[in-house]
């Protein structure tokens, strides 16, 4: 499945989305959803199809990180949509999926061979977990912001296009835990695969190299989250701003360390 | 029957000033049924009697002398003559008798558009006149149609659910703030009406307790009786902030009766979950700069007249969408009546036995090999079969002497028997 048809196909249920966001019309809705799931499903084909074409796991180019992160960013949101339902976050998360694959479609997609001393069954395992707690944390990055937006209209006392389709602040604060109660295991686990990996492929578990040390920034930017909330009670803005900022982490780790600093890592471009 | 016999006629709060409505009161609904039965122009007819609104709802063949009739029945205890009483009434005949009766119902015609009171008003009059069988065919299916189309509105717009009053701005609010209010609690400081309508309103949509606190804790024990709460000291205040997610503050204090500094250790004590405080008292209790602490929300009677203004255009909006259904079911109804006449009844009724008849006759011949004559002979006798049942049917239809109540029942009867209506 070639990735334009896929990005057609998201292109498309973004655009239903934000119809129906102004429009309210639940039958654009109905159709979102649906094109959302047949992009997911493409989306499936074209990774497949990167898969066989280079004969490992499609997780080593710029494109293919990006375009996996997109994947996951889906499939969470429609693993979330089977059990709980929160107002009108589809549009925000289909923004967000169209923004990751507008980067995936922009950088190139020449297929290169991983060097064989890093072809492990590790590969597969560290990537595919660490971009996995990446498409929650985006989940819940999508719910925070959602959380900042209304809880300004509600201190201003403006009552515009949004107040009127955001769900409520308890909702959203909600998402905000589950999302991190899912995504902040898997990056923890994202972590331990990729210091396993390392002592196999370079002999030593941590050798802070700048994706490690931004990866453990971005960990311990969403442990104190966690630990505010399990244990103070921390809800509401602070922890919307937070998950805002760990997000913001998350995004500087895939692509600030990648531009603006060298390591090892540096063969994913 | 023609469409223009059917008549709405009466008052409401657009036609007629209020000194004019109270002289209009029927406390037995009983007396002008009684009174609309024994008056000679009307056929059926419903009475609907509302604080807003007096009308009837008639069928009649004779539409000036019917509405005379009506007029003098409805100002019959006042000294109102009919000339004066003609202008403050309104008279809708036919079509436009039909809108109006569906706006009524679907609350488009209401002093607050998209009351929901209406409905169980119209629906209580319509059980009233049934039960003195005062309604018949025409009526029956007028005002099913009238619910039906209220109950569309209802479901397909929004023009029931947004907040046109304070108290239940304040509820709009709460919901945005804590989603389901299940489980919330609510502390009532002071005793003012629209406080105690606003903790009404909250615990109906699920809140579980109210806590009442006032400066005389006597008021305050009887008020916090009738919602089934407890009540406290006003210089406890601070103590059940701690535990309640929303305040209602309607205390009849000069000053303000809480300050920033003191809601800060408060939300600390709370481990930040929100708070919303509403303020109805003018002077106002609380201090505005509370509003500026994390996770709490404040609103003034000010804010909340802006959240019922912004509702009040949507419902305005809302409304357009309503009157197209309106107009839809209208049409709907204008449909069925042209087809409750006679000759569009008897072509209707022919029309399926013939095309009864020809099937059956295809299905059949087409298996047996027959000669051309043989067909016709046999397209002969199933015609006159046809023909012979459908023969006292059509008399019984026809019937000179019968009157038209009389001729609309047998109508409907034939059009239910032979299932004209269907498919």
């Amino acid at each position: 499945m070639p990735f334009a048809i896929t990005y057609i196909a998201y292109a498309l249920a973004t655009t239903l989305y934000l119809v129906f966001f102004f429009s309210q019309n639940s039958r654009v809705r109905t159709m979102a959803r649906r094109l959302l799931l047949v992009a997911g499903l493409l989306h499936c084909g074209t990774i497949l199809g990167r898969y066989l074409a280079m004969g490992h796991t499609p997780l080593t180019t710029h494109h293919d990180t990006v375009s996996f992160f997109a994947w996951s960013c889906t499939w969470a949101f429609l693993s979330f949509r089977w059990r709980y339902r929160i107002k009108n976050f589809g549009t925000f998360v289909a923004v967000l999926i169209q923004l990751l694959l507008t980067v995936a479609l922009l950088s190139s997609q020449e297929i290169r061979v991983l060097p064989p001393a890093l072809q492990s069954v590790w590969l597969p395992i560290h990537a595919a977990v660490a971009i996995g707690a990446n498409g929650f944390l985006a989940l819940g990055f999508c719910g925070g912001l959602m959380y900042l937006i209304q809880d300004r209209a509600l201190k201003r006392k403006k009552f515009g296009l949004f107040y009127q389709r955001l769900p409520s602040l308890e909702g959203l604060d909600q998402l905000n835990t589950h999302c991190l109660s899912i995504g902040f295991p898997l990056l923890t686990l994202g972590i331990v695969t990729g210091s396993i990996w390392a002592k196999q492929a370079w002999g030593a578990y941590w050798q802070w190299d700048p994706k490690e040390t931004w990866s453990l920034i971005t960990w311990l930017l969403y442990a104190a989250l966690l630990h505010q909330r399990l244990a103070i009670g921390w809800s509401g803005k602070r922890s919307a701003i937070l998950t805002v900022i760990g997000f913001s982490a998350v995004l500087f780790t895939l692509w600030g360390v990648n531009f603006l600093l060298t390591g090892v890592h540096s063969y994913v471009r | 029957m023609s469409v223009e016999q059917i008549v709405v006629l009466g008052v409401n709060h657009k036609t007629a000033p209020v000194a004019v409505r109270e002289k209009l009161t029927f406390p037995d609904i009983e007396v002008p049924l009684s009174q609309l039965a024994a008056t000679p122009n009307c056929r059926e007819f419903c009475f609907l009697s509302t604080c807003n609104r007096v009308e009837v709802i008639f069928t009649t063949a004779a539409v000036d002398k019917g509405a005379k009739e009506v007029r003098a029945l409805l100002f019959g205890a006042s000294e109102i003559s009919d000339s004066e009483a003609k202008e403050y009434t309104y008279l809708h005949q036919g079509e436009a008798a039909i809108r109006h009766l569906f706006r009524v119902g679907a609350s488009l015609d209401s002093m607050v558009v998209g009351e929901p009171q209406i409905l169980g008003q119209l629906k209580e009059a319509y059980r009233q006149a049934t039960a003195r069988k005062c309604t018949g065919v025409i009526l029956n299916k007028l005002i099913h149609k009238a619910f039906s189309t209220a109950k569309r509105v209802r479901s397909e717009t929004n023009i029931g659910s947004s907040a046109v009053s304070i108290s239940y701005a304040a509820v709009q609010l709460a919901r945005k703030i804590f989603g389901r209010l299940k489980g919330k609690k609510v502390l009532l400081a002071g005793a003012g009406e629209m406080a105690e309508l606003a903790a009404e309103h909250l615990l109906t949509q699920g809140c579980t307790e109210v806590i009442v606190a006032n400066r005389t804790l006597e008021r305050g024990v009887k008020l916090a009786k009738s919602f089934g709460g407890k009540a406290v000291p006003l210089s406890d205040l601070e103590e059940q902030l701690a535990m309640v997610d929303i305040m209602v503050s309607s205390t009849g204090a000069p000053d303000l009766i809480l300050t920033k500094s003191q809601v800060k250790p408060i939300m600390k004590r709370r481990r930040s979950r929100p708070l919303f405080f509403i303020d109805i008292a003018v002077p106002r209790d609380l201090d505005p700069e509370i509003n500026e602490l994390d996770n709490v929300y404040l609103y003034d009677v000010d804010d909340l007249s802006q959240v019922v203004e912004m509702n009040k255009n949507e419902r305005q909006q809302e409304a357009t969408r309503a009157e197209r259904i309106v107009a839809e079911e209208c049409a709907k109804l204008l449909a069925w009546l042209d087809n409750m006449a006679l000759t569009p009844t008897i072509s209707a009724l022919r029309r399926k036995a013939e095309e009864i008849r020809l099937a059956e006759v295809q299905r059949s011949v087409g298996r047996m090999d027959l000669s051309e004559s043989e067909k016709k002979s046999i397209n002969k006798m199933t015609s006159a079969i046809i023909n012979k049942l459908l023969h006292h049917p059509l008399l019984y239809l026809k019937e000179e002497e019968c009157n038209p109540e009389e001729r609309q029942r047998k109508l409907a009867e034939m059009r239910r028997v032979f299932g004209l209506d269907e498919g």
